[in-house]
């Protein structure tokens, strides 16, 4: 059965859920969900995710929303095909864990502020806060010098294999280094480029990456 | 060697590993980490967590952080003993579980520890507590809670018929947003306060809110 997700291929939090079901090798239709026109705040979406959010999964009877949650459960439900996504003991899967939390509470929102304000509210005719991205920038060099640290012990976030919590960062470093024209914090730290370098050139991110028209 | 857990008694979200380790009945011991002092800065800590935060969790020589992260590991490790907080039996509640986390975490934390601080943290540093984040952040929350609200009249808890983390994470903020001038956001909400009634009168929940004095004039 062919799982649907409901949003767009350009949306961060969509290309989160459909790298990992493109890594998995998981069928999926993408059902587009037209945000400018505000489609995702109407009430027949509203049943399906009730915070107005892409994306949102139907499998068979299975209604799951936030990105996050979506991943988790593929990467255990396919656990025994293709790359293993969660680690394999406790700690290896609580590592993953912390560093999902890490992207989600100490780099999503620093990059989401960063993309709106240089690049999301210029494009819709809007002054973006220049100081508040200035300061967005200046937290994520402080956050991206830990991840230098921690890939100068490790090839990956969570350990010597690519798991979910590397995966999670693809599609916000990705409009980190293009539209919002800071891929300089990535190439000035040594060991946070070869990571990104590596977990880029993935077959199923460049396959997203042809999908997503980027 | 026992469980340690880097902390003080009256940060959310060391309480929110807190609470999960007395549901799980789990022995461990709460190691203060001086703040104030900057502790948490120092290379001793930093070599702990990378990002000098508290929690941070020690079980002999595995250390993990992030206190999400850190219950999960507790809620999976100790599974088959106390409440089950995560239905590791069944994969599609456990799967409802995960989405009510993130839930918790993405909308419902970013909306309500801006009110949080601007109400009890702010005044304790010397500064006029900002209105207009408040106002802004209720609005989000109104909204948020609107979901809950509806969730609650069809689902005893969150994730469904059953408590899980997805209600555990909730506590500490909402413990604390209770003490602001803004409980009606709750108390207007028949399902989120008869939600919020059950889950904080748990003992679990009790005994780690008698170390949660933050703000109080002793």
């Amino acid at each position: 059965m062919v799982v649907k997700v409901y949003g767009t291929v350009r949306s961060a939090c969509v290309q989160r859920v459909l790298a990992c079901l493109l890594e998995k090798e998981v069928d999926f239709d993408v059902v587009h969900v037209d945000l400018e026109a505000g489609e995702q705040k109407r009430p027949e979406f509203l049943v399906l995710q009730p915070f107005g959010q892409v994306p949102a999964i139907e499998d068979g009877y299975l209604k799951l929303y936030e990105s996050r949650a979506i991943i988790k459960y593929y990467a255990a439900k396919y656990a025994d095909h293709g790359p293993n996504l969660l680690g394999s003991s406790l700690e290896e899967r609580a590592l993953v864990d912390q560093w999902l939390e890490v992207e989600a509470h100490n780099f999503n929102d620093l990059v989401y502020t960063l993309v709106l304000q240089l690049v999301i509210l210029p494009r819709m005719g809007k002054p973006g806060d220049l100081a508040l991205a200035h300061s967005c920038e200046q937290k994520l060099e402080t956050v991206l010098d830990v991840y230098e640290q921690r890939l100068s012990k490790s090839s990956y976030l969570a350990g010597e294999t690519f798991s979910l919590a590397d995966l999670s960062h693809l599609p916000g470093i990705r409009y980190l280094m293009n539209e919002a024209k800071m891929g300089n914090l990535v190439t000035e730290r040594k060991n946070v480029n070869a990571w990104w370098e590596d977990i880029s050139n993935r077959p199923a991110w460049k396959k997203l990456m042809q999908l997503a028209g980027h | 060697m026992g469980l340690k857990l880097y902390g003080i008694p009256v940060s959310t979200n060391t309480t929110r590993a807190l609470v999960c380790l007395h549901e799980k009945g789990v022995d461990f011991e709460l190691v203060p980490v001086n703040l104030f002092g900057g502790e948490n800065r120092q290379p001793s800590f930093l070599a702990k967590n990378p990002f000098g935060l508290i929690p941070v969790l020690e079980d002999g020589d595995f250390t993990i952080f992030e206190s999400r992260a850190i219950t999960s590991y507790v809620a999976e490790k100790f599974k088959e003993t106390g409440p089950d907080l995560i239905r590791h039996q069944n994969p599609k509640e456990a799967a409802l579980v995960k989405v009510w986390i993130e839930v918790e975490s993405q909308n419902f934390q970013p909306a309500i520890s801006p009110i949080v601080y601007q109400s009890l943290v702010a005044p304790l540093l010397g500064n006029t507590p900002d209105q207009a984040v408040i106002d802004t952040n209720l609005e989000k929350l109104g909204k948020v809670l609107d979901v809950y609200e509806s969730k609650l009249s069809s689902t005893k808890y969150l994730a469904g018929d059953f408590f899980s983390l997805a209600d555990l994470h909730n506590f500490p903020y909402i413990f604390y947003f209770m003490k602001t001038p803004w409980a009606s956001l709750v108390n207007d909400r028949p399902h989120v306060k008869a939600w919020w009634e059950d889950i904080s009168s748990r003992s679990a929940f009790k005994k780690v809110a008698e170390g949660m004095t933050f703000g109080e004039k002793k």
